[in-house]
């Protein structure tokens, strides 16, 4: 580890559901510990229901982990950290707010001035390509751009690690392409960590620096790997459909 | 509208101004078509008691309608709000709200006229019971029905305990509340004609004046003053209305 303390590091990560009543509770996560170096793209993949989601949400400080620590840059990380942001799979835009104040929402939180957040936020419109649909509800949007909108509403707000939960899950898969080497594009700019769950190994493949693969539940760290190839990447090309095979071995494993 | 709207009920008042000209149906009873335009003529020009005018009579009603339904809002908004947003505050208030809540509004007249005497505050506060509930119980199933996911998503942001409130429980219950509006004007102008038969300190109202026709025999003017009744329910009905579909347009 060339620079240890500037990364994000989970310890001992556990998490156990309580049952209501007599019911066992649901054992989640099983000390799950993992450094991601800063700057880095790094997926997660594993078995549907394995806890994926539960780590990123342990993370984003909205679910308590029952055991273990999640550390930034060498300091426990605080409920509500100004350096997370949380990309959803369903968007979860606020319907009646336009693309606009969806996006300017955070600024406006935080008490930023009209003039200066709706300058900021016009900037991330042009970035993300969404000119001509600030004053469009969401209810107007194709899927694609209200999660265009919804990963702009994060970024405005300058997270030094991003969180994607399945960003691109319910997305036709051409317009999941585009958003992929958006996506990749806007990072290759900003270079933040992001942490993005996803259960489609050819995205993690084609996106990441690294996949981490993890067991059906209660979730472990099977295997990392690291995908060492050039951008852009061939999607359909000998040297990630070699990395594919080899993730979605050690995946077929977890799911028999 | 369509000419579909207004066949029907034309041919109606023709069948019925038909019967009332042959003596069909007895007058004193119910009066033909014509008989109330003219009670109607009356009512503007002559009034009922004579000298105490139909616009006097609904200004009268409309004030005191608006002011137990503002108070009703007022109140039932905030507290749904409140409501909504804490499960404890919910619990805690249920069973209270329950009991209370059928009571029908007209059962407190008794109780109202004891507390207020009779007079604008006896009226306006059983207009206030007849639209607070409705009020209430659509801003909390508004708050309710909220996505928890937006929620989470407000929370991300850093979304303080205030920001939450006012930025996403109340836009996100807007839609409900104005339901909820609705149904309370509904009950509150029919509850404020009711609270007026009971007796009205100024001599004015729709309600009042209705009785008074009766008193005096003049069912035309019973009729037409309720017609201005049910037309005066529509107009404020439809202005809800497009202040509704102006307010949420996102939906």
């Amino acid at each position: 580890m060339r620079e240890p303390h500037l990364s994000l590091n989970f310890l001992d990560l556990s998490k156990t559901f309580p049952g209501r009543g007599l019911e066992e509770g649901v054992h989640v996560l099983d000390q799950v510990s993992h450094r991601i170096e800063n700057g880095r793209f790094v997926s997660v993949v594993g078995p549907s229901g394995c806890g994926k989601t539960t780590l990123l949400r342990i993370i984003a400080g909205l679910e308590k982990a029952s055991e273990g620590r999640v550390l930034l840059d060498g300091a426990e990380l605080l409920q509500g950290s100004e350096a997370i942001g949380l990309v959803f799979q369903e968007y979860a835009l606020f319907p009646w707010r336009t693309t606009l104040q969806n996006i300017e929402l955070g600024p406006e939180i935080k008490g930023v001035d009209k003039e200066n957040r709706r300058a900021k936020a016009m900037e991330y419109i042009k970035m993300f390509n969404l000119s001509g649909f600030e004053n469009r509800y969401p209810r107007e949007l194709s899927g694609g751009m209200k999660q265009r909108v919804a990963i702009a509403r994060t970024l405005i707000m300058n997270p030094r690690v991003v969180l994607m939960d399945e960003p691109f899950g319910s997305l036709d898969s051409q317009t999941r392409n585009g958003l992929q080497e958006f996506l990749l594009g806007i990072w290759e700019r900003r270079r933040d960590t992001i942490l993005f769950v996803t259960h489609n190994v050819d995205e993690a493949v084609f996106l990441s620096d690294q996949i981490i693969v993890l067991s059906k539940r209660p979730a472990r760290i099977v295997k990392t790997f690291e995908v060492g190839l050039q951008r852009p990447r061939d999607r359909t090309g000998h040297e990630c459909n070699e990395i594919r095979r080899e993730v979605l071995k050690v995946l077929s494993e977890e799911t028999k | 509208m369509k000419k579909e709207h207004f066949l029907l009920p034309l041919v109606l008042i023709l069948i019925w101004q038909g019967l009332s000209s042959l003596q069909l149906i007895p007058s004193y009873k119910l009066p033909s078509p014509l008989d109330i335009i003219l009670g109607f003529k009356d009512l503007l020009t002559v009034g009922v008691p004579p000298g105490n005018l139909l616009h006097n009579h609904m200004l009268y009603s409309l004030y005191r309608v608006a002011l137990g339904y503002a108070i009703a809002a007022l109140l039932a908004i905030p507290l749904g709000l409140l409501m909504g947003w804490s499960p404890v505050l919910l619990r805690m208030t249920r069973s209270l709200f329950e009991v209370v809540r059928p009571i029908p509004p007209l059962a407190w007249i008794p109780i109202a006229i004891l507390w207020f005497g009779i007079g604008i505050k006896s009226a306006a506060f059983i207009i206030f019971l007849g639209a607070f509930f409705p009020i209430l119980l659509n801003t909390i199933s508004g708050v309710l029905s909220i996505q928890p996911i937006l929620l989470e998503a407000a929370r991300t942001l850093h979304a303080k305990e205030k920001d939450i409130f006012l930025k996403v429980l109340l836009p996100g219950a807007v839609p409900s509340i104005f339901v909820g509006m609705r149904i309370g004007i509904g009950i509150g102008w029919m509850t404020l004609v009711a609270a007026e038969f009971t007796g009205v300190k100024e001599g004015y109202g729709l309600g009042y004046m209705i009785m008074t026709a009766r008193d005096i025999q003049r069912p035309d003017e019973i009729l037409a003053g309720m017609l201005v009744i049910g037309v005066i329910g529509l107009l404020i009905d439809i202005g809800l209305r497009a202040t509704e579909s102006k307010t949420i347009k996102w939906q």
